[in-house]
């Protein structure tokens, strides 16, 4: 650490500047935050509100085997929780996930403060992972918030049930929970693709909406590209291709063989996208 | 698909020509790129065969005599050195050569010369169908080995016999295994998901019953027969030959099979010639097969392993319910066959293992809604009975059943030939239709641990029937534990019993095997045993009869097998994903440490010269990566207690000299030190600055004084070293220190910035413009602060485009333009004044006169209507003025000049609209 602080002033250590939670009150003080976070905890209450105007119509909702799982929603706190979770995934969570990582560099920049913030000098790159894990850590309270509330409101309305599907038996309902911890977990996982997309363009860009919305409007048009079946095997290397593997948590015996490919690709994007995020912007110059 | 990627080519040009003139070259790049995308993704793969197509005519019947022109294909490996091996590639029931045509490029990719043909009734073939008859079907395929041993691409065994391999499915496997009977040429056969005995495929009975006593498959046996009825010129027996035609109508008009028609379907059935095949036989048959079911392979198996021959069994989930299965299964089957051909064909490669493989169904793939199915094996073939088994107990009453009238209606068990859908359907127990008062119950308890059935298990019924006879279905149920039913594979074991005592008690029991399956029963699932009167597949007695079906014995006896699990690439996924995360952690170690060792040599050297200077530029050079050169050359040094001032107009290069000096951007040449340390971007020496470059920036939702507070905390030095009540104080904002900047003006924010740069105490003070949006007693105020702060060895660094603040503010002053110093010094020295005066006089001309003949004067110089610049050596101003006076020239005005001004205003004159402020 000696020679990190040679010829700086009284007290100042860069291993000190700018740490994880000084970074996470930062944040926290934000209403952007806020609401993001709010929503979480809203969204099971309208979904739970919603179904009781259940007037029992039989609409068919498409979707094949799975979309049963709408039907199944009401059956128990578990199926409740896989339910939210359902509808989330696809966008609403990239969106958020998007917003906390597109936004928290590109924001400091635009307000003029990451100026002030290298002049401390924080370390770029400390700056840059103190950032990565503040926004990695929001994203990761909004998915257990969204999970957690789903999970006790749905326990308290339709109790505490054995979590089904129609692909497999009834699982018990402390295996899942299990099951579910493991969607989460998953769910994660696929997320780090959107969190690498988004926190690169937030280096990349003094915008915060460029780069929330550049992330979120890339992972649609991959989404997009994955509906082409005429693109074959390419597909397999598209970064939203395995997004729906976590469905082979509902079967029985559990099917990991997309969830492993998945975890491959969400890791290697994102580890590709914050190397490069961790390459430009110690480089770069901060003009903003 | 393989033309079209030609016809891509071709439009490629006409698409480029059309742009270009629009002259939209973005459009033709897009284009262009995506039309090679298309190409680069239909572009076939080089053919590893060419094809000819011909029509042979053959001569067969019982005498060998009646023509028929037989539609081939024959496909020929292209890389290919001298003969190779051939493969007689037969097509299954209502196919053409057409079907089989992706298993004959395989087949030639493995270097085979393929010949696909359609058989004869079929297609574009001629003859009528005679049900791979030995005489008819059987015949034509050996006059086409014939062929074969003519055509010089093919490899001989002896003259007339080439080395050939049979390969077919369902019908084409039916005549693979009666050819290799028949023609001893035959090298190797692949017979898959065929028949063993067609007439007890069409009239199964699984209580031990003669075939003649068959429960009568009609739904499949509608398929077969009638399918194909209604094509050519006979709309009732369509292109079947005219006994088996006949045949079928006779059994489907009652239900029951004579002897003659068994007789029919014997004799085209391998059953009858299973010793006479010497050809090693690769069997592959469907777990999901209500047609042909796995006892049609094993009785295949059986029968030639018993000359000796070398036999392999191997099953896959799909079959003629089931289709082609999931990709691991096609695979396999691949693989396996590819394996038999080479080594006993080609003869090469090792002998294949005499391992029997199977797969299992083992849910859904929740990407592409498909089934996945795990691989098993073992070391030898254990037949239908397993390698173990074990008896789970079963309980139920006696339950009197009802046979509906004219056996309508009927439980459904499967769909035949419903492919995916069925099984599928099947899989997730949606086809039940076991209909009330049809059918008894006899269940198990919830078992203990899971039981892995292979094989046909066996159970023990009683019945007793008022008509002395009884059809039945037996049916053997998986019952998970919210009782959901499924039926594994949709497959029923129809009994037909006789001599039944009207009586229960009197009744005899006789013993049931239910159909071959592949099913893991979970713990805590339950088997039941359903004993149906009626299923829609079956031809069932039209009378309303009332039996009674009770349990035989005490329990089900089910076959297990115990296997090695294939290992799939998933295994290797799981590692490909292990290694990955180790390298990203690895490469994250790799990284850290590469940084700390930098860290560690970093030049950490003092210039002991500069080590009390506060700052020393030196050659400072900044190029953007546009090439725009924003500094050129810049040298100055702040030295402790002075306030130096940047001075130039916008776009200097001023704020662009600050931002390196903080650290911001890369300089592209020279360096700077702070106290006799390199500042580089990052240095911790910056910790010595404060600083205000390009205007304030603060967290919006904060108050002034916590972004105050979080500045410092984020700094992490101590927070009695901040003085931040002198800092607030110098911003001088009252109560709105407690206010969200948000709602700041500019000013104010602008105040509270400086506030911040001073927070600490930084011994050198680095201000960008720190007037901006100050009113003038502010700036009087800032002025007095600024001063006092250069004391204490402390220095300040304004920058700013207005002579007169730096004239007022600084001690020293710096003038840049266009990236270059342009004066640098003492404020008094620069701004001090000069030698030459400005006049303003009455007679321009008379006062030039006069001036030119002072001593005094070194030049004079006009300057407007009456304006005249006088440069005076050692003369004072008054004795210039008396002069002029003397000589009757009036002077307006007299100012003095001072050195800066003229360079500065020129400069900004010249230099008005900058170069842009980067």
């Amino acid at each position: 650490m000696s020679t990190g602080t040679i010829g700086a002033t009284a007290g100042y250590r860069p291993g000190r500047t700018l740490t994880v939670w000084q970074e996470w009150r930062r944040q926290a003080t934000r209403r952007r935050t806020q609401f993001a976070l709010g929503f979480m905890i809203l969204l099971p209450l309208i979904v739970l509100v919603a179904f009781q105007f259940d007037t029992g119509g039989d609409d068919d909702n498409g979707g094949g085997e799975f979309a049963s799982l709408i039907d199944l929603a009401t059956s128990g706190g578990l199926n409740f929780t896989l339910f939210t979770l359902f509808v989330s995934a696809g966008f609403l969570l990239t969106v958020v996930v998007a917003l906390f990582c597109g936004d928290t560099v590109a924001s400091e920049a635009s307000w003029g403060s990451l100026r002030y913030l290298l002049a401390v000098p924080v370390p770029r790159a400390r700056l840059l992972a103190v950032k990565l894990v503040v926004a990695l850590g929001y994203s990761a309270v909004a998915l257990i918030l969204l999970a957690s509330t789903a999970l006790l409101l749905g326990t308290l309305r339709y109790g505490w049930s054995p979590l089904r599907s129609t692909v497999a038996a009834e699982i018990p309902a402390g295996e899942g929970l299990l099951r579910l911890l493991g969607i989460l977990g998953y769910l994660a996982v696929g997320l780090l693709v959107v969190a690498g997309l988004a926190f690169l363009l937030s280096v990349l860009t003094d915008a915060p909406l460029g780069a929330v919305g550049g992330a979120v409007l890339l992972f649609i048009l991959s989404s997009i590209l994955d509906q082409i079946t005429a693109l074959g095997s390419i597909r397999s290397f598209l970064p939203t291709h395995y997004t729906d593997a976590w469905l082979g948590l509902l079967s029985t015996p559990v099917q990991s063989d997309d969830i492993v490919k998945g975890c491959i690709s969400a890791v290697a994007y994102a580890t590709l996208f914050w190397s490069l995020a961790f390459w430009r912007f110690t480089r770069k110059d901060v003009v903003s | 698909m393989k033309r079209a990627p030609r016809r891509t080519v071709c439009v490629m040009p006409a698409i480029r020509s059309a742009r270009v003139r629009r002259a939209l070259p973005a459009v033709v790049v897009a284009s262009a790129l995506l039309v090679a995308a298309a190409v680069w993704a239909a572009w076939p793969e080089s053919q590893a065969y060419t094809t000819e197509e011909q029509v042979i005519t053959v001569r067969s019947g019982p005498g060998g005599d009646e023509p028929v022109d037989l539609d081939t294909t024959l496909y020929l490996p292209t890389d290919r050195s001298g003969p190779v091996p051939a493969v007689l590639l037969a097509h299954g029931f209502g196919g053409t050569k057409e079907s089989v045509r992706a298993d004959a490029q395989d087949l030639a990719g493995l270097g085979y010369a393929v010949l696909a043909y359609t058989a004869r009734g079929f297609g574009r073939s001629g003859g009528e169908i005679h049900l791979d008859s030995p005489d008819y079907e059987v015949r034509d395929a050996q006059r086409l080995l014939d062929w074969l041993a003519t055509r010089p691409e093919v490899s001989e065994d002896a003259d007339g016999d080439p080395k050939v391999g049979v390969v077919g499915g369902s019908y084409g496997g039916g005549l693979a295994l009666m050819l290799a009977a028949q023609d001893q040429r035959v090298d190797a056969i692949v017979p898959m998901i065929t028949w063993n005995d067609l007439a007890r495929s069409f009239l199964p009975e699984s209580a031990g019953a003669n075939t003649v006593d068959g429960v009568f498959k009609k739904g499949w046996a509608g398929l077969f027969f009638g399918g194909s009825a209604g094509i050519g010129t006979d709309p009732i027996c369509g292109r079947f030959a005219r006994d088996v035609c006949e045949m079928y109508q006779r059994t489907a008009t009652t239900g029951r099979a004579t002897p003659e028609a068994v007789d029919l379907l014997r004799r085209s059935s391998p059953a009858t010639v299973l010793d006479r095949i010497k050809a090693p036989t690769l069997l592959i048959q469907g777990e999901s097969d209500t047609l042909f079911p796995l006892s049609e392979a094993d009785a295949n198996a059986r029968g030639i392993a018993a000359n000796g021959t070398p036999v392999r069994v191997a099953w896959f989930t799909g079959g003629h319910d089931g289709g082609q299965g999931p990709r691991s299964d096609r695979d396999r089957v691949r693989f396996l066959t590819g394996q038999w051909l080479d080594h006993y064909v080609k003869g090469e490669g090792e002998a294949p293992a005499n391992s029997f493989t199977w797969s299992r169904v083992a849910g859904f793939d929740a990407m592409d809604r498909g089934l996945v199915t795990n691989g098993y094996s073992v070391d030898d073939y254990p037949g239908l009975s397993g390698t173990a088994t074990e008896r789970v107990p079963l309980a139920g009453p006696p339950q009197p059943i009802a046979n509906p009238a004219g056996g309508n209606p009927a439980a459904i068990s499967a769909l035949p030939g419903g492919g995916d859908l069925a099984s599928a359907a099947s899989e997730v127990g949606g086809l039940i239709g076991d209909l009330p008062g049809q059918h008894a119950i006899f269940q198990s308890e919830p078992l203990a641990q899971a039981v892995d059935i292979v094989g046909a298990p066996t159970v023990s019924i009683r019945a007793a029937s008022p008509t002395g006879e009884a059809v039945l279905f037996v049916k053997l149920y998986d019952v998970d534990e919210s009782g959901a039913a499924t039926l594994p594979g949709g497959i029923v074991a129809p009994v037909r019993l006789t001599g039944l005592p009207a009586e229960p008690a009197q009744a005899r029991t006789v013993t049931v095997t239910l159909p071959a399956i592949v099913r893991r029963i979970e713990a805590d699932h339950r088997l039941r045993v359903v004993v149906a009167t009626s299923d829609q597949g079956y031809a069932t007695p039209a009378e309303p009869t009332l039996y009674t079906v009770a349990l035989g014995g005490d329990g089900i006896t089910v076959p297990t097998v115990a296997g090695e699990p294939i290992p799939t690439t998933a295994v290797l996924w799981r590692w490909v994903l292990a290694g990955l995360i180790a390298a990203v952690l690895l490469g994250l170690v790799v990284v850290l440490l590469v940084v700390r060792r930098r860290q560690r040599r970093a030049d950490s050297t003092i210039r002991e010269e500069y080590a009390q200077t506060p700052l020393v530029v030196s050659r400072l050079r900044k190029e953007y990566a546009d090439g725009f050169v924003a500094v050129s050359n810049v040298d100055f040094t702040v030295e402790r207690g002075q306030v130096v001032g940047l001075l130039g107009p916008n776009g200097a290069g001023k704020t662009t000299t600050l931002r390196v000096l903080m650290g911001l951007t890369q300089p592209s040449g020279g360096e700077i030190y702070v106290f006799g340390h390199r500042l580089v971007p990052g240095s911790p020496v910056l910790s010595r600055l404060g600083a205000l470059v390009e205007g304030p920036g603060f967290l919006p939702h904060l108050s002034g004084l916590d972004n105050l507070k979080a500045y410092w905390r984020a700094t992490g030095r101590p927070e009695a070293d901040a003085r931040l009540d002198e800092a607030v104080e110098i911003a001088g904002l009252g109560d709105s220190i407690h206010r969200k900047v948000r709602k700041y003006s500019h000013g104010m924010k602008q105040r509270l910035a400086i506030a911040q740069a001073m927070l600490g105490q930084p011994e050198l003070l680095v201000l960008d413009e720190p007037t901006d949006g100050l009113d003038p007693p502010q700036i009087a105020e800032m002025r007095r602060v600024l001063k006092r702060y250069a004391t204490d060895g402390r220095a300040v660094l304004v920058s700013s485009h207005l002579l007169a603040e730096v004239e007022q503010t600084c001690t020293h002053a710096v003038v840049v333009n266009k990236g270059e110093i342009v004066a640098s010094g003492p404020v008094e020295e620069i701004v001090g004044d000069s030698p030459s005066v400005r006049l303003d006089v009455s007679d321009v001309g008379a006062a030039e006169a006069v001036l030119q003949r002072l001593d005094g004067v070194r030049s004079v110089i006009g300057d407007g209507a009456n304006g005249l610049v006088v440069d005076i050596n050692g003369t004072a101003r008054s004795e210039v003025v008396a002069e002029l006076v003397r000589a009757g020239v009036g002077v307006d005005r007299v100012v003095p000049r001072r050195r800066l001004e003229d360079a500065f205003l020129s400069l900004v004159g010249d230099n008005s609209r900058g170069s842009g402020d980067r």
